[in-house]
């Protein structure tokens, strides 16, 4: 995970090595502050010689000023590293999951891959930050620290190794028992922010089922978990800074108490036991942030692995070594096909599929819910590999074309239709980047979406919400069609794609199809009979196995699945007509 | 202008604000008790530490001396640390349980708030609001607590002090404060813009991301990587720009800080060298002042750094109250009848609405349907079928006129008892997290299992439920996750075949049940109807011909009412759609 980390650091390594180096040199600076200090008292005004007084004050101002200097480009390059190394994780991460197939991106949720891109991010970024800034601050300024106290009498500074040996274990102990109930709580809190936002997308179903009281009651469970935990975390957090200024204080009167009796004997001087002083408060507050940026890179970690989990996923759909560029034509053959979501060739949703398809036929698909339709036609562009047999287009096997080009030639409307924020035009344009207006116009009337464009006031240019949420579900559907039409694909695939166009204009689509793009494979999903009814070839799914492949009258004759899904849709005609 | 008005925002948030906290004020004086406490004991411990250091320096050392005064320190030392703690615990209890308060609040609102306020607002929007803006409040308040009194009270206390040891060096001190006020000004604004900036890019990045990969599977079937791509690239050298210079300015904070107590740390060093080699001065008094310089200095920056927060987290406040205050729907009259099971006799008089103003959708409708009545709503899609539900159900009041249920206004109803007698079936499923028994259960909190059973029986449910890995105990989530569009369907009408609720409010959804299911289903739904006061959204030539009443609806208007015969003599809307649709 480290190394798939440190890989991304790529430009960056400079400033992430220099930082830390001014880093130090600011410590360095810093520490020569008390010395200085020291030799003011004692060489100074024990003395009175004043020019050494204000010679040496003159000193502490400069090493102040360059502590400045340093510790700005300190800063500087440390900004510079992190967000360069953030702006290479996020562009990584989502590098690779547009190489992602389909089945790569089953594995994360949409929102799961979002925290990734965003507040995992955040998180590795601030803990680098700290990394490059604290980790070497600190143990550099306690190491440097202890140093120039031994130096003044190394008897006295052993009380700096008792202060550290007490705080360091006191602030592990807290540190280790306050760390599980902060990832607790972030996981309770995963949970508050679902509850919210399950809450207003179903706000209707809480209303109509008069649900209320019992989700505010929920909530409130939710909530007062949370407050708990934090109460009792915080409580823990809180003993932090009491006891690192009793240990402060403690060293400080020790100091006091033990100097104090070698002063007499001459062991030590006044003013070295003002910089002793000046030295506890540093070692300690090193030590302090020591146990800070440990749990921040703690807590960064999970993060960290998150990411790293992203980064390294390797696509499981790959080019063909040697791709073909070029469709020959829009056939499509299927040969013994077994598919299965999880590579499981013993739990396949689709069996043992044996189909043939001719150029510019149209073949319309029925069967029930789950009976695999969709993840059939899916198969076509590639979005999944096949577990068993082979899928052809062209009648070439399809994993051996460029995805691409491909994916150009077969044209599909899934099941879910999305638009996506922009004008019409943009919209369409996701079809073929280069189309002219014309040829949008001509696609729009092809999907009888034309009429409904040119009524808006803005016309073509029309600006889509995000999702589609100003359009109807129906409009939605013939919008994506006209962008499907766009590619002047050789195979077009429609996945249930007109289930919310009434049967008038289902029925226009259908006509305008025939007329006007006869040379085009259509492979249609419906519900509706009369949706398919007059394709060349109708077949009928059933739990993932073919049940009869025929035209209309073929399968009224031989499939009683097929019969009663008529008769059930008829029904109404036919009880008019006999009326 | 628009500065004054800011002001008087965040004065009123904080007034607010402050109506939570009062709720603690016991809680609050205490703190601030503690606080002056312990900063009146960190004080004073230095003075006591210059008096032992005098005695070693000029008395000739008077080891009684010294060990009293260091024993005094040591025990004052210690009662700070234990009101520090006991302030930060208290300081902690009061910021959360006022978040708690506020965030109970504003999710009760939620489920009060007109649907109308929920329609048009952003999901994402109201979900930040009561989670990030909240927790983005606690943190400012935690923080305001626990610096901004320290703070204050340490920086007045050490200004005390100084002045009685010695006036001119403390001068020395002062001089300094603007310097320090000025940097840890600066850097708090530039900081505070920086920081805005750089949430506001990451803002637009996330929008972006979540269209995208939200998406991802048209993106690819559209071969639109590389255009993205492009995209994401711009908007994240971008943010890193931003971000760049936010983490720059927020780490000048540091070293500026430690400048700034270096040059007072020299300039006391300088000035009490001279006084004490003037003899105004004693070496302990001095170290007493090169702690107190020390100190003097912190509270600059964690004053100026609490303001900006809380400024953040009064303009999250602000939010937040904006969602709270916001009107909730009219609550029911005192009076209110509760609709216990009614007969399903509905009334429209004179009904009119709109959802805007300007663009009228129902004017002066009138309807009348009988106990056990069929009521079939044709026409295209995106008729305008949810505003009749929206209606019914009361999720929106009606402009003008009245709908009655039996005879009874619904606005003279509680709204519960009302939706209780309503049992809806849509084309969009409505299910919630948690197990297939718990959504079944929604209607019908005290449900047994049998009657679970027996639901899920008559709807078909039972034998897919059965197949799950844990039956009716599996967990579903908020989308349905593992079943498929048909399978949530039939949940959804189990849920109301338990219910069994006197008016039904049904889509026949041809689009995700296949026919062969739906055929199943239908004898079920016949038998659900049978007494029962149906609307229904036909897609079915049979219902639309039995109904007893069908309603043409058109671009969410209803354009022709009446039964079959009636409405194909008219020669209208519907006679054109029944010709294209079925007996073409």
């Amino acid at each position: 995970m480290i190394k798939t980390l440190l890989a991304q650091v790529k430009e960056y390594k400079t400033t992430s090595i220099l930082a830390p180096i001014f880093i130090v040199l600011e410590v360095i600076m810093e520490v020569f502050i008390p010395l200085m200090m020291a030799s003011i008292i004692d060489d100074g005004v024990e003395k009175g010689d004043m020019k050494h007084v204000v010679f040496m004050g003159g000193c502490m101002i400069g090493a102040a000023l360059l502590a400045l200097l340093f510790g700005v480009l300190a800063g500087k390059y440390a900004a510079y590293a992190s967000s360069g190394v953030a702006k290479n994780l996020r562009g990584s991460m989502y590098k690779n999951i547009q190489d992602f197939s389909f089945s790569n991106i089953d594995k994360y949720s949409t929102a799961g891959l979002i925290t990734r891109l965003t507040t995992d991010v955040t998180n590795v970024q601030n803990a680098y930050q700290m990394i490059l800034r604290m980790f070497m601050r600190a143990p550099f300024m306690l190491i440097c620290a202890m140093i120039m106290a031994f130096n003044i009498n190394a008897r006295i500074s052993l009380i700096f190794v008792g202060a550290i040996i007490f705080l360091g274990i006191a602030l592990a102990i807290i540190i280790l028992k306050a760390y599980p109930v902060f990832t607790m709580v972030f996981k309770k809190y995963d949970h508050l922010n679902a509850s919210v936002q399950e809450n207003i997308g179903a706000i209707r179903v809480v209303k109509a089922y008069v649900r209320e009281d019992y989700e505010v009651s929920k909530f409130k469970r939710a909530c007062e978990n949370v407050y708990h935990m934090f109460v009792k975390a915080e409580k823990l957090i809180s003993l932090n800074m009491p006891i690192m200024q009793f240990a402060m204080y403690s060293c400080i009167l020790l100091l006091s108490w033990l100097g104090a009796k070698m002063i007499v004997v001459g062991d030590l001087k006044t003013g070295e036991l003002m910089s002793l002083f000046a030295y506890v408060i540093n070692i300690l507050m090193a030590l302090m942030f020591i146990a800070m940026v440990f749990v921040m890179v703690t807590m960064a970690r999970a993060s960290a692995e998150r990411i790293a989990e992203v980064i390294n996923e390797k696509t499981d759909l790959m080019n063909s070594l040697n791709p073909i560029y070029e469709v020959k034509d829009g056939s499509i053959t299927f040969e013994n096909v077994d598919f299965s979501y999880h590579k499981d060739p013993n739990n396949c949703v689709l069996e043992k599929i044996n189909v043939t398809i001719r150029a510019g036929e149209t073949v319309g698909i029925i069967g029930g819910t789950g009976s695999a339709k969709s993840s059939l036609v899916q198969l076509i562009p590639r979005l999944y590999d096949v577990t068993a047999g082979q899928v052809k287009v062209g009648g070439i096997d399809v994993r051996d074309y460029d995805i691409e080009t491909l994916r150009n030639e077969v044209a599909m409307v899934l099941q879910k239709n999305v638009l996506f924020s922009g004008t019409i035009k943009e919209n369409l344009r996701w079809g073929n980047k280069e189309a002219t207006d014309e040829e949008i116009i001509r696609a729009c009337q092809l999907a009888q979406a034309s009429e409904f464009i040119e009524k808006m006031p803005k016309g073509y240019d029309t600006y889509i919400e995000q999702g589609g949420s100003n359009v109807s579900g129906g409009q939605k559907q013939r919008l994506c069609i006209a962008r499907a039409l766009l590619k002047k694909p050789k195979i077009l695939i429609l996945d249930d794609s007109t289930s919310a166009v009434d049967t008038k204009t289902d029925t226009l689509i259908r006509r305008a199809f025939k007329e006007e793009i006869p040379n085009t494979t259509q492979i249609i999903i419906a519900q509706r009979i009369s949706s398919i009814q007059e394709a060349d070839k109708i077949i009928v799914l059933n739990e993932g196995k073919i049940e009869g492949i025929g035209s209309h009258e073929e399968l009224m004759a031989k499939s009683h699945i097929y019969r009663d899904v008529y008769a059930s849709q008829m029904k109404g005609v036919d009880e008019h007509e006999t009326k | 202008m628009k500065k004054t008005s800011d002001r008087n925002i965040q004065k009123q948030t904080l007034k607010k604000v402050l109506r939570y906290i009062k709720k603690y004020r016991g809680l609050l004086v205490l703190s601030i008790l503690l606080a002056i406490v312990s900063v009146i004991l960190t004080l004073y411990v230095p003075i006591l530490i210059g008096k032992a250091i005098d005695c070693i320096v000029y008395e000739d050392v008077q080891f009684e001396a010294i060990s009293s005064n260091l024993i005094l320190a040591g025990s004052m030392v210690g009662v700070t640390a234990v009101t520090q703690w006991f302030m930060n615990v208290i300081n902690n209890k009061v910021a959360y349980q006022v978040v708690h308060d506020i965030r109970k609040e504003a999710f009760r609102k939620l489920e009060v708030l007109p649907l109308k306020y929920i329609d048009t607002h952003s999901q994402g929007d109201i979900v930040s609001r009561v989670i990030a803006d909240v927790d983005q409040f606690a943190d400012g308040l935690l923080m305001g607590f626990t610096q901004l009194f320290t703070g204050v009270i340490t920086l007045i206390g050490t200004l005390i002090v100084m002045l009685t040891l010695d006036v001119a060096i403390t001068l020395v001190v002062v001089v300094v404060t603007p310097l320090s006020l000025f940097v840890a000004s600066y850097i708090a604004k530039k900081t505070y813009r920086m920081f805005k900036l750089q949430s506001e890019t990451r803002g637009e990045q996330t929008a972006f991301i979540d269209e995208i990969i939200g998406n991802e599977k048209v993106v690819k079937a559209y071969g639109h990587e590389k255009e993205a791509l492009e995209h994401f690239d711009a908007l994240n050298e971008k943010l890193a720009k931003c971000s760049l210079r936010a983490t720059f300015f927020s780490s000048l904070t540091n070293p500026c800080t430690r400048f700034v107590n270096s040059v007072v740390y020299a300039g006391v060093a300088i000035a009490g060298a001279f006084t004490v080699l003037s003899g105004r001065m004693t070496v302990g008094i001095w170290s007493c002042f090169l702690s107190y310089a020390n100190q003097y200095t912190k509270p600059f920056n964690e004053i100026s750094g609490v303001v900006t927060e809380l400024q953040n987290a009064l303009a999250c406040a602000a939010r937040i109250f904006e969602l709270i205050e916001e009107e909730g729907e009219v609550p029911d009259s005192q009076d209110a009848l509760v609709l216990e099971k009614a007969k399903g006799v509905i009334t429209c008089k004179e009904v009119s609405f709109s959802y805007v103003p300007d663009k009228k959708l129902i004017e002066g409708f009138n309807l009348s349907v009988g106990q056990g009545q069929k009521v079939a709503i044709v026409g295209p899609t995106g008729c305008g079928k949810t505003t009749l539900i929206n209606l019914l159900m009361r999720f929106y009041d009606v402009d003008k006129g009245s709908i009655q249920v039996d005879s009874l206004d619904i606005k003279a109803l509680t709204r519960k008892s009302l939706r209780l007698n309503y049992g809806m079936v849509l084309q969009e499923t409505w299910l919630k997290k948690g197990t297939i028994k718990e959504n079944i259960q929604m209607g019908k909190p005290d449900a047994t299992d049998e009657e679970i059973l027996a639901a899920a029986k008559a709807a078909h449910a039972h034998s897919f439920i059965k197949r799950l890995p844990k039956g009716y105990e599996t967990i579903i989530t908020e989308d349905g996750g593992v079943l498929s569009a048909g399978q949530k369907q039939l949940l959804c009408i189990t849920r109301v075949m338990l219910m069994k609720p006197p008016m039904l409010i049904l889509d026949e959804a041809t689009s995700s049940i296949d026919t062969r299911t739906e055929m199943k289903i239908q004898s079920a739904f016949n038998r659900l109807m049978e007494g029962r006061t149906c609307f229904i959204v036909a897609h079915r030539l049979s219902t639309i011909q039995n109904a007893d009443i069908i309603l043409v609806m058109k671009e969410g208007k209803i354009i022709e009412k009446g039964n079959h015969e009636e409405l194909l003599a008219k020669q209208g809307f519907y006679s054109k759609l029944y010709n294209s649709q079925f007996a073409g």
